[in-house]
């Protein structure tokens, strides 16, 4: 049984202290010295956080295993201070049965570098037509309680009020990817001045506004829980606030590149800045800082979407919609949030941790790291700032944004049930965080 | 000149550089020997990925005035249409030495990422990328527009003060946004007249003024009128109820073309739609440069030819 | 750098009326000839030519002077930066007449060799001849000219000036730069 003595981190609140990992848990936090037998962790100057949690991560397998599989997802993740993934349902097959998302779960464990939280299709196929089996989804091994068509709106109202409905049966909630359909036939990017003079066609904001604003209304008819998935405009926080005030069963995520790229950088055709919904103005990217600094938007979610390299390497509207995002998440808002003084560490430990994992009703993740506690944690340098590099990825797929730019920040340790996942910055072998796993 | 991409990119004095070579390609069209020895040996590839034979042409013609070897690469009928990439393509063009590239492509920025990406060192012409630009067409609208202005005078000079109306489908006109940048680089002032379903979702950053009313433009007396082709796909996507309606609100019909100023120049990009746009007989009247303006495409696609892969390649590195 | 003068106004003026009595005594008068400057100082020099011929032969032809852009021509676009090409202006067609080019310097002979090329797309003159105000040798084509204002030796490394007062406000010659 492996034990870990971590010397000297700085916690959330700003004090120190040492934390002794022993048998999947936190033993003690505070002042340690019974450590006999333990690893020890120099943490010097490193903080301490919670084990983050991602509610909307794309991990590809079954289907589009070129991208990346559970296995290189995974490795991903624990590279970003991840110890638990919600995979979305688009994968081939579609994960709308007890059969997929089971062999998701077990995928994930057998990778053992995070939790793989499935979330199971709303409807057949994402075809927006027939409610999938959510009952028997949620009744599996994998417990699914999140559900979502993810990179399709269920755009049908009448459909998405009985998803609605249907999930309070076993608490469930419906992840909305809010975007009317015919309002963004063909579109390329944020709708404004700039779409005009590149001559791409344009996603405007009230598309996602639209969408938003009928499901909150649906939500509060049938009392049920709504997730907005990836909010990315002014409007859509408008939105959500009123909802919020209004006492609607509401929670809505932001992805960090929409809290940090503006849509000027599609100027240069360049896809990897092709991603959906696209980035859009500096005055939304104010608006979405702002309302998850004061509680409208509820949590991050990375929205990592690996593609292959010929799936960028081409003309604007050929190319794939998405960015891989596991690795840079806290950096990104390290730097959107934490240094533009809107967030402390326990603020991030919120939105990242806490709140999705609460959202997700996922066990055994987001709790504050306290004696008795799960031992999924994460130590991060907040002092370094260096160039994203190729050599900062972990997946499969390389279709970063930041790849060239500086992001502040380093996950230096990721945990998961105790044992190191990442250590010195470096993933731990596959055979060796398995195996710890399971002793 | 490294490429020719937008008509943003070029400031006045290069489009007037640019005009005025024109001219001496122009004189050399009137000779006994047309053709020029001074790209001999260089090569230009003509890319196209959508079907455009009048500007296919045009480039063909420019070229091999110039004396360069012209190798045309369709898209139709090649392993372009079966999914082969812009990037396999290109590092093709690049394995067989193609000193400039003439791209045309359905996708808005091809023509960039192809000239950005690193596979192929040749220089690009963008001969008209989806609904962003069409430089060289802009070009040779305004080097037609210089001429019946300006004639034999046209060397050096702009288009100050020059008042030009462009008519109809702006939103998904390449045309019109190659010339909205050049005409009021060289000192034209523009007016959009469409549709608003027909204008892009914020154009107050353009330098035009937009407005609804083809009859009050017509009235103003402006020096050219621009009709723009309206594609058969946008009668059916609800920008206009019918042809009908919008040949009687935004079409160049007899009655509107006799109230024009005889000097008023009528310009098409072509292919026409006669009767919906643009009536036959204004298309046809002497004030109609349709004509010239496919004749002037050939001296400015020299010009530009001769500019893209003349001297050395200084940001090359 | 130090600078030496090597003509002054009046030298310039008497090199170019002895060239227009060459011109007429080797065309034996002045019909069917045209002389055809290359651009930017060897138009100035043809027109300047032209004019004393016409004093000279006062039935002498209006139409004498015009420009020949090599432009299109020269073997060297991708080797320097890119020339603007100048204006060609051929007062009368050159078929079966003398054309005589006018330059201001003669140097390697590239720039008269596309003019030859230049001149044989326009028409077919039944000679040519060849003036300049100054022949500094190094040649690197087998041309020389008919009609020289002045030979000078020189450097490769020294620049050659010419300045004439239509474009630079003065007449003069002058030799920049070299070991001395």
């Amino acid at each position: 049984m492996s034990r870990t003595l971590i010397r000297g981190a700085t916690l959330v609140d700003g004090t120190r202290g040492d934390l002794l990992l022993d048998d999947g848990r936190i033993a003690e936090i505070g002042s340690v010295t019974d450590a006999a037998g333990a690893t020890v962790i120099d943490a010097d100057g490193l903080l301490a956080l919670p084990g983050l949690v991602d509610l909307h991560t794309h991990l590809r397998e079954p289907g589009f295993e070129q991208s990346e599989t559970v296995l290189t997802g995974s490795r991903a993740a624990a590279a970003g201070g991840y110890t638990a993934v919600f995979p979305m349902a688009n994968t081939s097959p579609v994960a709308d049965t007890a059969g997929v998302v089971e062999q998701e779960l077990r995928l994930g464990e057998d990778a053992g570098y995070v939790t793989v939280q499935p979330i199971g299709a709303v409807t057949v196929g994402l075809a927006g037509e027939r409610l999938a089996e959510l009952g028997a989804m949620a009744a599996s091994r994998a417990k699914v309680r999140v559900f979502s068509d993810d990179g399709l709106c269920v755009w049908d109202p009448l459909l998405m009020r009985r998803a609605l409905e249907y999930v309070k049966a076993f608490d469930g909630v419906i992840a909305q990817h809010a975007q009317e359909p015919r309002l963004t036939e063909g579109a390329q990017m944020n709708e404004g001045a700039l779409s005009g003079e590149l001559g791409l066609r344009g996603w405007p904001a009230v598309a996602e506004e639209a969408i938003i604003a009928r499901d909150a209304l649906l939500a509060e008819h049938v009392g049920s829980r709504l997730h907005v998935c990836h909010l990315s405009t002014a409007g859509s926080v408008e939105v959500v606030r009123w909802a919020k005030a209004r006492g609607i069963r509401i929670t809505a995520e932001v992805t960090p590149h929409h809290l940090l790229l503006t849509d000027d950088l599609v100027a240069s055709y360049d896809a990897r800045y092709k991603v959906n919904p696209p980035l859009r103005t500096a005055e939304d990217v104010e608006a979405l800082r702002d309302a998850l600094a004061d509680g409208t938007i509820d949590i991050v979610a990375t929205d990592h979407a690996p593609h292959p390299a010929e799936s960028k390497e081409c003309e604007w509207d050929a190319a794939a919609n998405g960015m891989v995002g596991l690795e840079s998440a806290l950096s990104v808002v390290h730097e959107a949030m934490v240094e533009t003084g809107r967030f402390g560490w326990a603020d991030v430990a919120r939105v990242m941790s806490a709140a999705p994992a609460s959202i997700g009703s996922l066990a055994g993740h987001g709790h504050a790291l306290e004696a008795g506690a799960p031992a999924e944690l994460a130590l991060y340098d907040p002092e370094v700032r260096a160039e994203f590099g190729v050599g900062s990825l972990a997946g499969r797929s390389r279709n970063s944004p930041y790849l060239g730019s500086t992001l502040p920040g380093r996950v230096v340790a990721t945990f998961h049930r105790g044992v190191p996942t990442v250590l010195d910055g470096q993933v731990r072998p596959a055979d060796e965080v398995a195996g710890g796993a399971r002793g | 000149m490294r490429h020719l991409l937008s008509t943003r990119d070029l400031g006045r004095e290069q489009a007037i550089e640019l005009l005025d070579i024109a001219e001496d390609m122009a004189a050399v069209q009137q000779r006994e020997v047309r053709k020029l020895p001074t790209l001999r040996g260089r090569t230009v590839v003509n890319l196209f990925f959508e079907d455009s034979t009048r500007t296919r042409v045009s480039f063909e013609a420019a070229a091999k005035r110039l004396s360069a070897d012209v190798i045309t690469f369709s898209a139709k009928g090649s392993s372009v249409s079966k999914g082969e990439s812009l990037k396999d393509t290109a590092q093709t063009l690049q394995a067989i030495g193609a000193d400039a590239v003439v791209v045309r492509h359905q996708a808005s920025g091809a023509p960039q990422t192809l000239a950005t990406s690193g596979w192929i060192d040749a220089g690009v012409v963008n001969a008209g990328d989806g609904t962003h630009e069409h430089p060289t067409q802009a070009l040779l609208d305004a080097f037609t527009m210089r001429r019946r202005l300006h004639g034999d005078a046209s060397r050096g000079r702009g288009l100050d003060g020059a008042r030009v109306v462009i008519v109809g489908d702006v939103l998904h006109s390449r045309v019109a946004r190659s010339n909205v940048w050049l005409l009021d680089a060289l000192g034209a002032e523009v007016t959009l007249v469409a549709p608003p379903t027909l204008l892009p979702v914020d154009v107050s950053a353009w330098p035009a003024r937009v407005g609804y009313d083809l009859d009050a433009a017509i009235d103003s007396g402006p020096d050219a009128v621009m009709m723009l082709r309206v594609q058969a796909e946008r009668m059916h996507a609800a920008f206009f109820p019918n042809s009908r309606e919008y040949s009687r609100t935004w079409g160049l019909d007899d009655a509107r073309f006799a109230r024009l100023p005889r000097t008023t120049m009528v310009m098409h990009p072509g292919p026409m739609n006669r009767g919906f746009e643009i009536a036959a007989s204004a298309a046809d009247s002497a004030q109609s440069t349709v004509l010239e303006q496919v004749a002037n495409g050939v001296s400015v696609r020299m010009a530009a030819l001769y500019l893209l892969l003349s001297g050395e390649r200084e940001e090359a590195a | 750098m130090a600078v030496r003068p090597v003509l002054q106004q009046a030298d310039i003026e008497r090199a170019l009326t002895r060239i227009a009595h060459e011109i007429l005594e080797s065309n034996r008068g002045a019909d069917d000839l045209v002389i055809l400057g290359i651009p930017t100082r060897g138009v100035i020099l043809a027109a300047r030519i032209a004019e004393i011929i016409r004093r000279i032969e006062p039935n002498a032809p209006e139409a004498l002077a015009g420009s020949l852009d090599v432009t299109m021509y020269r073997d060297d676009l991708s080797h320097t930066r890119t020339r603007t090409p100048a204006p060609t202006d051929v007062p009368v067609g050159i078929d079966d007449r003398t054309v005589v080019l006018v330059d201001d310097v003669l140097y390697s002979g590239r720039t008269i060799r596309a003019a030859l090329d230049a001149l044989a797309d326009i028409g077919r003159p039944r000679a040519v001849r060849l003036a300049v105000l100054v022949d500094r040798g190094h040649r690197e084509f087998p041309i020389r000219a008919d009609f020289v204002g002045k030979n000078l030796p020189s450097a490769a490394s020294e620049r050659i000036n010419v300045h004439l007062r239509e474009v630079d406000g003065e007449d003069g010659v002058s030799i920049e730069g070299g070991v001395r």
